[in-house]
């Protein structure tokens, strides 16, 4: 426990030492927001109605997608775990902290937004502050778990930005954050339905936010939570201390069975 | 130390068609230290790592201290330290927090002094990155002592290190023995490996070519030994035949240099000459191969044949 105590607390100090994860979990996400604040508003005042949840995902995927997946590649090829493994620390953990230390950092940058929304812009706040909190956790599992995934399933830097991308750019044009889902075509909604974002989005606005859900409220919950644990169980199974000494224990394309719950909650949500 | 802490029996590593290690065998005593020497690609880093439980050997069987490395990693962990040839830490680590953290995983109370005694406490408080590569090796080297495990594996620890800080990492190699640590030295540095290590093996090509003393391993060889002898009146003679087994001869600066096959009869019959002789010995040097020399000419007929 003290090992795993000392370690998080290395991690999450690493955080804000570190200038990339400095500026892209805290730096990034409240400069957008404070962006968005003072000029979205002004172009299209419906923003104002989900301003506070879909910063707070914009936070995640900026801090979780862009943040997570390339000190992974650059530690396994750098040699950091081969250390990590002489010294005892088990693979778990290796995983568990960066995934940890970034929902820390989310809180942080959450609170930030949350509370200075409504001060700063008259943004609303939300109704329910239990299922908020628990909403975004859960839309932090499910970031955080595919983010750690990515970094484990590839081989080079250039490919976590390319498997970073392919998440993070829709997400940010279709899940929800800029155009509400409803006012998306119908053909562009059934793949909206597949991003973590638009999930957390649909539950925000119908648990949290006293708004009205597209979908089941419930159900992108559960999505969400069994998404990011899912995930966590398959980086953890395809993880590897070292590129060239170890082999994997499955082909790194298992990976992409992180993505049924999402796919199968088109047909049953 | 005549107790085998490491046992290595029959081992053989491939890379797919590659053979990295050809069944080898040897054993390490406890409280020795071993040298692993050989040129690149002679299989030395394959078998380290197949020793500290980093890889897994395809054939044959290792123990370190009873322990089989590859299956039973959790129990070695605590009994080797490592310092690898390949490692890294995170950019933003200083070593005053590798040293918590590790400690921590290792359950031992954190020993700073070590950083004193290697010169990086000035640097306690710098990021990894910010390191040069000496300061990284010496803190490679401080983690992997300090749980003071009982087999240390180091894998050329002094590469990039300056003059005073390899003097003090050989009296700490020393003082480790002495407390009872049985070391596994990979080194490319002949003279580092003559002067520490107890035995030495020498791999060649994936297969064990030679394994010793460095007094026994120099002392088979072809190698020649170098008299070197000045005297008053520079009156030797230069003829091949003039003493007994002696291959050829040089003239350097004032001194008259014999290459001998037999050190014995050649000295003794230059004291002779000397004796009988009005001219007076001013300096006689014996120098006998090196490590290194035997290394090369090891390596040489192993690349000839």
């Amino acid at each position: 426990m003290k090992a795993f105590l000392r370690h998080f607390s290395f991690e999450f100090v690493n955080g804000v030492r570190n200038k990339n994860l400095l500026l892209l979990t805290y730096l990034l996400p409240v400069g957008f927001y404070l962006m968005m604040g003072f000029v979205m508003v002004e172009i299209n005042p419906l923003f104002l109605e989900h301003m506070i949840p879909a910063m707070v995902i914009f936070g995640m995927l900026s801090a979780a997608l862009l943040g997570i997946p390339d000190p992974l590649v650059t530690s396994r090829e750098n040699g950091v775990f081969r250390s990590y493994k002489i010294n005892g620390v088990p693979s778990l953990t290796i995983l568990l902290m960066p995934a940890l230390s970034t929902i820390i950092h989310l809180v942080i940058v959450t609170a930030i937004i949350t509370f200075s929304a409504p001060v700063l812009f008259d943004a609303p706040s939300p109704v329910n502050w239990g299922w908020y909190g628990l909403i975004f956790l859960a839309a932090s599992v499910a970031v955080v778990g595919l983010s750690i995934l990515i970094g484990v399933i590839s081989k080079t830097s250039r490919m976590t930005v390319l498997w970073s991308q392919l998440v993070y750019l829709p997400s940010m044009m279709l899940g929800g954050l800029m155009i509400p889902y409803s006012l998306l075509p119908e053909s562009v909604q059934r793949l909206a339905r597949i991003l973590p974002a638009t999930l957390a989005m649909n539950a925000f606005n119908g648990l949290a936010m006293g708004g009205v859900s597209d979908f089941s409220a419930w159900g992108s919950v559960a999505t969400l939570v069994s998404g990011g644990v899912l995930a966590f169980i398959l980086a953890l199974f395809l993880f590897s201390w070292d590129s060239r000494n170890t082999t994997r224990r499955a082909h790194p394309l298992l990976g992409l069975a992180a993505l049924l719950p999402y796919l199968l909650q088109v047909f049953f949500n | 130390m005549d107790q085998s802490l490491i046992e290595v029996d029959n081992f053989t590593k491939r890379y797919q068609d590659f053979i990295a290690v050809d069944k080898v065998s040897f054993s390490v005593h406890e409280g020795e230290i071993f040298g692993l020497l050989g040129p690149n690609g002679a299989g030395k880093t394959s078998t380290l790592e197949c020793l500290e439980g980093l890889r897994q050997p395809d054939t044959g069987s290792i123990r370190v201290a009873g322990i089989i490395p590859a299956s039973e990693f959790h129990k070695l962990r605590n009994v080797i330290g490592v310092q690898l040839q390949s490692s890294s830490l995170p950019d933003s680590i200083t070593p005053l927090e590798a040293i918590k953290l590790f400690s921590a995983y290792h359950q031992v109370e954190p020993r700073f002094e070590i950083l004193d005694r290697l010169g990086l406490d000035v640097k306690k408080s710098a990021q990894y990155y910010e390191l040069s590569t000496g300061q990284k090796r010496k803190l490679a080297l401080i983690l992997a002592i300090m749980h003071q495990p009982r087999v240390l594996f180091l894998d050329e620890p002094t590469a990039g290190l300056d003059v005073s800080t390899r003097s003090v990492l050989h009296q700490m190699i020393k003082e480790l023995q002495r407390g009872g640590t049985t070391i596994i030295l990979a080194t490319h540095d002949m003279a580092e490996a003559e002067q520490l290590s107890d035995r030495v093996a020498i791999l060649l090509n994936g297969k064990l070519v030679k394994i010793g003393s460095p007094l026994e391993i120099t002392a088979t060889g072809a190698g020649l030994t170098k008299i070197s002898v000045r005297t008053r009146f520079s009156s030797l003679p230069d003829a091949m035949n003039s003493f007994p087994a002696v291959s050829h001869i040089l003239h350097q600066d004032e001194y008259q240099v014999y290459f001998s096959t037999d050190i014995g009869p050649t000295v003794s019959a230059l004291i002779e000459y000397l004796d009988r002789s009005d001219d007076t010995l001013v300096d006689l040097r014996i120098e006998r191969p090196s490590l290194e020399d035997r290394f090369l000419e090891i390596t040489n007929l192993g690349e000839r044949q």
